[in-house]
């Protein structure tokens, strides 16, 4: 399988700040791949340009083959339709409910009969876990985890076969998070996703991440598997893996 | 895009799917499906997925769909021809199958509407008592006890909400000036009585022009800022945080802007009554020939100053209501984003309706009183 994402070269400046100097990294289809690194390391913004929140200052971010730069309108909103994305704060729609809220790009990009978009909908809640009565809810009604959920069910509403999550079990207690963890393992086997995530959760990287990018002084310090990772010599690897580091 | 084509043979009808069965191109074959498959009864119906390139849950979800609704009606339904990839994903959406799904948001009945507004309008009434007590206790714990007038979040609040108003209520001011001194010198011509337009101007800006307009402006400006602040504040939990720390919100956040409007809103009210007079001024000498010095030789003999008294005692009554509509508003913002836009709302639409009332009242009692 080819490379959904390539980043080649990419260099990004807030003002005097230097953020990334020549980043280069490529996701496979099919795995699932961590952007890890200290905090301010700037794998947010990294991530905020592959999903064109950010514009590429320099170098190249190549999705399933096109590069994000050269991107007409058109184009941009067709990639957008191939990918979801879940944030680190849900960014639900506080005013519709969970329903409503897994449903709005359905609503918005086809004339499917209400009765199918209904259907789909349940589908959607009842992979992440949820029940079909909590469509009914508002999000300010919902529990972190539950919030989470839907975001991902939100995230997965056209069946995208990219999926992007920030730091998805930042604020989720281990148990919740553990579930997230095994639901993000089985949506990729059951949807064949590509998933892309944001993490600090050392149980996450030992779980669920294939393979992953270290991200310490505006530079890929490392990219590889755990194992592969852990035997890279950095101030960064060796504190975050602690003990666990051979 | 999905495709259908139906084939009508001998043992009964084929419809042959092909395309790609994507949520996003999936329109036009939910609508052949609906138009045309989904009336058929008594037939035998073979769905013949292999010309399917790629289909996804959606997809899947309509064919299952409409397999249930043939089934229903009676005809003999088979699907056949499902590749590796199809067959994966159909077997997945019958494991998660909601036949009943329907999200459909209860809409209340008219009684039902009824009775939650009239619960939500004695709540507001128990709301408003509460912030009203609420207030005066910070207020007594500031006069009687060793509580602490934040005179610096006062100054603060005095220049945002004050100061930084007077370039918009002088503009304003000046231009109502110069329309209402234009509307009665057309009509003062006619009967040669230019002077008095001085009388007209004087009372009508120091009495009620000035104060209201003021009032309109800062409900406008510094009312709803106070309504979105305290709102975001309430949302991103810092006056949960302030409570924690000991930091009681009346006096951190509603004495200094309440106060600072009470003790500006007078200052303001001078501030509009001069750039109004200015504005009528400038039409009395073009438009009438009357010169500034004649102006205000007429003006200190017909304008008495009980007029520009009642107009400025009126400050700080609307500022009370201004300032404590605006931050009640801001207080009642629950965890969501429309909650701000429609608080952020009300505080103005509110303030404005209750400086109103709150003159007409002033109305009554000053001209029964002889002011």
């Amino acid at each position: 399988m080819g490379a959904v994402i390539e980043v080649e070269n990419v260099v990004t400046r807030f003002g005097e700040r230097l953020v990334h100097d020549r980043v280069s990294l490529h996701v496979e289809a099919g795995e699932i791949y961590g952007f890890l690194g200290p905090s301010g390391c700037g794998k947010s913004t990294l991530m905020r340009e592959i999903i064109l929140l950010e514009p590429v200052q320099s170098g190249t971010i190549r999705l399933f083959g096109d590069s994000v730069a050269a991107l007409g309108f058109e184009q941009a909103q067709r990639l957008r339709q191939k990918w979801g994305v879940l944030f680190q704060s849900n960014a639900l729609f506080t005013s519709l409910t969970v329903a409503e809220n897994i449903a709005v790009m359905l609503k918005e990009y086809t004339v499917l009969p209400q009765r199918l978009i209904d259907e789909i909908v349940a589908f959607k809640l009842d992979i992440v876990g949820l029940s079909q009565k909590d469509g009914g809810l508002y999000p300010s009604q919902l529990s972190g985890g539950m919030k989470k959920k839907v975001a991902l069910a939100r995230a997965l509403a056209l069946d995208p076969p990219l999926l992007f999550l920030d730091e998805p079990t930042s604020g989720l207690d281990p148990i919740s998070a553990r579930e997230f963890n095994a639901l993000i393992l089985k949506l990729r086997d059951m949807l064949q996703l590509t998933v892309v995530m944001v993490t600090h959760d050392l149980a996450s990287i030992e779980t669920t991440l294939d393979r992953m990018a270290i991200i310490d002084e505006r530079r890929i310090a490392a990219e590889g598997s755990l194992n592969e990772v852990k035997r890279v010599d950095s101030p960064f690897i060796r504190t975050f893996f602690g003990g666990n580091a051979s | 895009m999905a495709q259908l084509q139906i084939e009508k043979t001998e043992a009964g009808i084929t419809v042959m799917c092909s395309g790609r069965w994507h949520a996003i191109d999936l329109d036009q074959a939910a609508e052949a499906m609906a138009s045309q498959i989904a009336a058929l009864s008594g037939y035998e119906i073979v769905f013949d997925l292999a010309g399917i390139e790629r289909i996804d849950t959606a997809g899947a979800l309509l064919l299952q769909e409409t397999e249930r609704d043939l089934k229903a009606k009676g005809n003999i339904v088979r699907l056949r021809g499902a590749g590796a990839a199809t067959q994966r994903v159909m077997t997945m959406t019958q494991r998660y199958a909601h036949p009943d799904a329907a999200f459909v948001a209860p809409v209340p009945g008219v009684l039902e509407s009824i009775g939650i507004r009239t619960v939500e309008l004695l709540r507001n009434t128990t709301r408003i008592l509460a912030f009203g007590g609420e207030t005066a206790l910070a207020f007594m714990n500031i006069l009687f006890s060793n509580g602490q007038l934040r005179l610096r979040e006062i100054a603060y609040q005095i220049n945002e909400s004050a100061v930084k108003a007077l370039g918009i209520i002088a503009l304003t001011m000046f231009l109502v000036g110069i329309v209402v001194a234009y509307q009665s010198a057309v009509q003062l011509k006619i009967y040669g009585a230019n002077i008095f337009i001085v009388d007209a101007l004087g009372i009508s800006i120091l009495r009620e022009l000035g104060p209201m307009l003021t009032a309109i402006v800062v409900a406008g400006r510094s009312g709803s800022s106070y309504a979105a602040q305290i709102g975001v504040m309430k949302m991103t939990e810092e006056i949960d945080a302030m409570r924690t720390m000991g930091f009681d919100p009346f006096a951190f956040l509603v004495l200094p802007r309440l106060i600072a409007l009470i003790i500006m809103m007078p200052v303001l009210i001078f501030f509009a009554d001069i750039f109004g007079l200015i504005g009528g001024m400038l039409i009395a000498n073009t438009e009438l020939g009357l010169s500034s010095t004649l102006f205000m030789d007429r003006f200190v003999e017909a304008v008495k100053l009980k007029h520009f008294w009642v107009g400025l005692v009126k400050g700080p009554f609307f500022a009370i209501l201004i300032a404590s509509i605006g931050i009640y508003r801001g207080l009642q913002v629950k965890n969501d984003t429309e909650s701000i836009g429609i608080n952020t709302t009300k505080s103005v639409v509110e303030a404005i309706f209750a400086v109103i009332i709150c003159d007409a009242v002033f109305s009554i009692i000053f001209t029964e009183l002889g002011y």
